[in-house]
């Protein structure tokens, strides 16, 4: 077994020139075919390539349908499968670390790796909850406690689990815990925090939550069929399959799908209301007063665009505006978290993360572009859309001390006035 | 092709069974000291150096502290830089990855990128009053977010392109390598940073509590030293371990006590942006007012005193050093572990006598993010500067209603009398 190991050891170490064999080529051979019978059968007669097409084409319309499902479900069955989502490419990733460092006799370390992933998510939701389920919380007494003493308690359950670490160092295998220590903290940022971030979107609309994942989805399917047609010119070495003509043709689909889906759903309330908790349902509503963004504006079309569409004027939502940043996104960096996959894919010489979806591979491989995203969309939002939640803030200004809120309330009853939007009123 | 063979196997991915023997370190000490001491034995000759670093140290760290915060802030700022260096330098060595050239940039890059996010975050709340000010601060302070983002995506997309096929793993492991000592040595200084903003007790009592832990257990095991405590770490031993813990607690309950009494270190931190510096002048919190407690009846048997003068916050020093004393050394035993198994005996060789800045900095690591989540978590509320600053981003329409329900709250309080204007 050791000498198998070592062998194990070399093919890994052996440079990474041997992968070309494997990854080049337009018919990727399958690591295990998880395709059902059915459709193994109904393909039977295609040549391999085609094949291989078919069981995407009905595996991505299979996901898409449910994603369209779900949506119809509502905002809590969202949230649930995003958390379902992050802890199975948490999962998935740790496998990875596990299958490189050999460290399955390593058993404190599962316990440790799933203990920081629930440390982590309990700081991060706990933030969330106390936001969101603010008059909840106050009224059930364990609760109130819990989210006021919330940053103390998540640090103390991630110390334990660190000291935890620390007493289970053995000695001959330093290196690979620290290793695997290294592995489920970045594994845990980089799932973890975005996973978070996607729901704080979904929390501003459904609209911000859809719009994004569907740009990417887009620009993955709309690039593979641009290239599949007419890709000539490769991207990067990285990526052989990947090609300039892909990429550009994804990019103004993508940007078109946009604005589209937008269009249509900037009509709804159920997707452009902010998702907030109903204390007397005890559920999640969606409804208020649509805020300029999604209400109809004339824009004068630009010079250029005016004798192609043959129009002066154009009415359309201002989201849309908004939409154009979020595809370009999606096409142009989005990309990059694919490409960052594949070099991982690479590096530690695996083909697929994993083996869940049959012709796709794992969740992370379906989700890589969309971490990106994530943080993209929310750092947007912070920055153009909205400004600080004025509850959030009122909250937090009832527990300073009364010497700090009269130093409060005059600068702010200064600058309004400096404003003039108080001095009219008080007259 | 060989050569990257070997070198990959030297990672030895599947255990430690082959620990070579730890080369001796390079030798730093001055001239002058090896002459003084040329006549002790090793052992002694090593308490020495030791002894005279830790109070050239130790003074040092006096100097700064009368120089002022400004200073102190520039200390942290370089300590964080050269403990990060430190590491990713370790990180060099163990993949022999100098020949990518590309890493070295990127690695600092990040630094960057990750210092200037926390610190505009940091300084648009404490310099509130010197940004208004001018104008391209402004822009730089709203779109905080975006531009720290966009700087970062920046140098995520470099470090996609400047894969090179060969070296992928290598790669990945020093991008993984570089975020996690991010995590660790950026993060906390920022939190040492927000703690000295919030007077400068609470940056100097962890700080001593920890370097006092750090002495007297090793006196103590030095002296009476003979249940080994952890197989990490040989040296320490149960004895100074528990002889540390006690002298901590008392050295912080009495440096409390002599702090507390002056304004300069018990005020809040300020910018005066007429004079262009950091004040800390401040009416005292009580905190740092002295009350009247009684001893508890086993106490008092003992000290023979009914009642006790002592400030609110040696209450809390007590908490601090408790936490400097127990869970601190973990910091300490995680740094040693990562010695192991990466082979080295010391982070650097900068400092005669202790080896690297981050050997000395190791427990105070964990320190720092306690110190910052007790502040938060059970002494002051949010920071009022930063709120300010939220609610002058607000929309002016939720401006006045948030201004109408403050209003009401402080009238409500008896804060703000009704009968006034406003």
């Amino acid at each position: 077994q050791e000498s198998e190991c070592e062998s194990k050891l070399d093919g890994e170490t052996a440079s990474d020139s041997e992968s070309k064999s494997e990854f080049g080529g337009s018919s990727p051979v399958p690591t295990s075919d998880d395709t059902p019978e059915v459709l193994n059968r109904a393909l039977s007669n295609l040549s391999s390539r085609w094949k291989n097409w078919w069981v995407r084409g009905i595996l991505t319309l299979a996901m898409i349908t449910f994603f369209f499902i779900i949506i119809y479900l509502g905002p809590m069955v969202l949230m649930t499968i995003v958390m379902c989502v992050q802890i199975k490419c948490f999962h998935e990733i740790i496998t990875i670390g596990y299958n490189v460092y050999h460290s399955y006799e390593l058993p404190w370390f599962r316990t440790l790796s799933w203990y920081f992933l629930l440390c982590v998510n309990y700081f991060f939701y706990g933030e969330t909850v106390t936001d969101y389920f603010f008059t909840l919380v106050q009224r059930e007494e364990p609760l109130r406690i819990l989210s006021k003493y919330h940053r103390f308690i998540s640090f103390a359950l991630y110390l334990t689990g660190f000291c935890m670490f620390v007493l289970s160092l053995v000695k001959k295998h330093y290196r690979l815990q620290f290793y695997m220590f290294g592995w489920t903290h970045v594994t845990l940022l980089i799932v973890v925090t975005q996973s978070h971030l996607i729901i704080h979107n979904l929390f501003e609309g459904m609209i911000w939550f859809i719009v994004p994942i569907s740009c990417v989805i887009c620009n993955d399917i709309m690039a593979y069929m641009f290239g599949f047609f007419f890709g000539r010119t490769p991207l990067i070495k990285l990526s052989p399959k990947k090609t300039w003509e892909g990429f550009i043709g994804g990019f103004f689909s993508t940007v078109l799908f946009g604005l589209l889906l937008s269009y249509v759903m900037s009509g709804y309330r159920c997707f452009t209301c902010p998702v907030e908790f109903n204390n007397d349902t005890n559920s999640f509503t969606v409804e208020c007063e649509p805020s300029e963004l999604f209400q109809l504006h004339e824009y004068r079309l630009p010079e250029l665009l005016r004798p192609l569409l043959g129009w002066h004027t154009v009415r359309m939502f201002p989201f849309q505006i908004h939409s154009i940043a979020l595809s370009t996104f999606a096409s142009l960096i989005g990309p990059f978290g694919g490409f960052f996959a594949s070099g991982f894919k690479r590096a530690f010489k695996i083909k697929d993360f994993a083996n869940t979806i049959p012709g796709h591979g794992g969740i992370m491989d379906r989700f890589d572009c969309q971490y990106l995203m994530a943080t993209f969309v929310n750092v947007y939002i912070a920055s153009f859309i909205r400004g600080p939640n004025p509850s959030k803030l009122i909250q937090q200004f009832l527990t300073l001390r009364p010497e700090q809120q009269l130093h409060i309330f005059n600068t702010l009853k200064a600058h309004l006035v400096d404003r003039g939007v108080l001095g009219s009123l008080e007259d | 092709e060989v050569d990257l063979e070997e070198r990959l196997h030297e990672l030895d991915l599947r255990g430690d069974s082959d620990i070579p023997d730890v080369p001796p370190p390079t030798d730093s000490t001055p001239e002058i000291l090896k002459r003084a001491l040329s006549g002790l034995s090793a052992r002694w000759k090593n308490w020495w150096i030791r002894g005279i670093l830790s109070l050239a140290m130790i003074s040092g760290f006096f100097l700064i502290i009368y120089l002022g915060s400004f200073m102190l802030m520039l200390l942290v700022l370089s300590i964080q830089v050269k403990c990060y260096h430190e590491i990713i330098t370790i990180g060099y060595r163990v993949y022999h990855s100098y020949d990518l050239p590309w890493f070295r940039s990127l690695s600092w890059y990040f630094l960057l990128c990750v210092n200037y996010f926390f610190y505009g975050e940091t300084v648009a709340d404490y310099f509130a009053t010197f940004v208004q000010r001018r104008e391209q601060l402004q822009f730089l302070i709203r779109y905080h977010r975006f531009i720290s983002f966009a700087l970062y995506l920046t140098g995520f997309c470099m470090f996609v392109l400047s894969l090179v096929k060969k070296h992928y793993r290598l790669q990945f492991y020093m991008f993984a390598w570089t975020h996690v000592t991010l995590l660790i040595t950026v993060t906390q200084s920022h939190l040492v940073i927000q703690n000295l903003f919030e007077g400068m007790i609470w940056f100097l009592v962890p700080i001593s509590s920890v370097i006092c832990n750090d002495i007297t257990a090793y006196i103590f095991g030095f002296f009476f030293g003979r249940t080994p405590l952890i197989k990490l770490s040989p040296k320490k031993t149960w004895e100074g371990f528990i002889g540390g813990f006690f002298s901590t607690v008392v050295f912080g309950f009495i440096f409390s006590y002599f702090l507390a009494q002056h304004q300069y270190f018990v005020c809040p931190v300020e910018y005066n942006s007429e004079t262009n510096r950091f004040v800390t002048e401040c009416e005292p919190s009580e905190l740092f007012q002295m009350k009247k407690y009684s001893v508890p009846p086993l106490l008092q048997a003992v000290l023979g005193w009914e009642t006790v003068n002592m400030y609110p916050f040696q209450m809390h020093s007590f908490a601090l050093s408790t936490f400097a004393s127990l869970i601190g050394p973990f910091g300490g035993f995680f740094a040693s572990g990562f010695k192991r198994a990466f082979k080295i005996k010391d982070f650097a060789d900068t400092i005669p006598g202790h080896g690297g800045i981050m050997d000395r900095f190791d427990c105070q690591y964990l320190m720092a993010t306690f110190v910052h989540v007790y502040i938060t978590s059970f002494i002051r509320g949010p920071n009022p500067s930063k709120l300010l600053k939220q609610l002058l981003i607000l929309q002016p329409e939720q401006q006045l209603s948030v201004y109408k329900s403050l209003k009401s709250h402080l009238v409500e309080k008896g804060i703000l009398q009704p009968s006034l204007r406003g």
